[in-house]
């Protein structure tokens, strides 16, 4: 079922990037899209994805807003005629509760673009995620927000 | 009228995303050291050009530009993140020092 799914999808993201939606077209790009699968096979199988792929949308959307919101807040910030005095930047050691590869990488950019933080490092034993962040007085409750609001979100989209 | 709407709309969003995009500029020039004015370039930079693909997916009245536009979009939001974490990371790597107001330095 989810093969199905993935192929179709795939065929349309190959009939969108070709700029044509003629029958062949998509035809060719079923094709082309079993072809990448059959490649991919072993890191696809996985059951229940449809419920996997609401919570991804959600987590899609939870990023656009979060990302409109940062770069409100970066224009209102670099605008400022005090702007030194309105920054307090520190490195963070950030520790992570998720494991696999997939999801640090899935955090690290949802941290990059949402307000003031940055992805810097991951440790190399993918213990700690070093954050950016352009302003930081409370190092407690900045460790803790992030573990409860976008980490909590990527453990749920990708178990 | 639907096209006289699409225009405006997309002018509006053409004007937006070059607004962001300045203020991005404006953040690199003014942000005290690299860590910091690669928040500005991320995300600020990030919007003003979606918002400009975003325009020409609303003016163009074509399935095959809009879609072609969306992924681009799509692939701008994946690929500035990494971008920014791979230059904040080399740049630590060869040394350059977080400026002198930073208050915590876990990474040292």
């Amino acid at each position: 079922m989810s093969l199905v799914l993935l192929t179709i999808v795939l065929a349309l993201g190959w009939a969108a990037v070709t700029g044509s939606f003629t029958l062949p077209n998509l035809l060719l790009g079923a094709l082309v899209s079993v072809a990448c699968l059959f490649v991919v096979r072993q890191y696809v199988s996985r059951p229940h994805v449809l419920p996997r792929a609401l919570r991804i949308a959600a987590l899609a959307w939870l990023f656009i807003i979060e990302l409109v919101v940062s770069a409100l807040r970066v224009a209102r910030l670099v605008l400022r005629p005090d702007l030194n005095a309105h920054i307090r930047p520190a490195i963070i050691a950030f520790p992570l509760s998720v494991t696999r590869d997939a999801e640090i990488t899935l955090l690290a950019n949802l941290i990059t673009l949402t307000p003031g933080t940055l992805s810097v490092d991951v440790s190399e034993d993918r213990r700690f995620l070093y954050i950016h962040a352009i302003h930081v007085t409370d190092r407690e409750a900045f460790i803790a927000e992030i573990a409860q609001g976008f980490e909590a979100k990527v453990r749920g989209a990708c178990n | 009228m639907i096209a006289e709407l699409a225009r405006y709309l997309g002018a509006l969003l053409v004007l937006a995303g070059a607004l962001f995009s300045l203020i991005a500029a404006i953040g690199v020039l003014r942000l005290p050291d690299l860590y910091t004015r690669l928040h500005a370039a991320s995300k600020a930079g990030a919007i003003g050009a979606g918002l400009i693909l975003l325009a020409v997916a609303v003016v163009s009245f074509d399935g095959a530009v809009v879609l072609r536009a969306l992924l681009g979009i799509v692939f701008l939001l994946l690929s500035t993140p990494v971008a920014a974490h791979l230059l904040a990371r080399a740049a630590y790597r060869c040394g350059e020092a977080p400026t002198a107001t930073t208050t915590v330095d876990d990474l040292k």
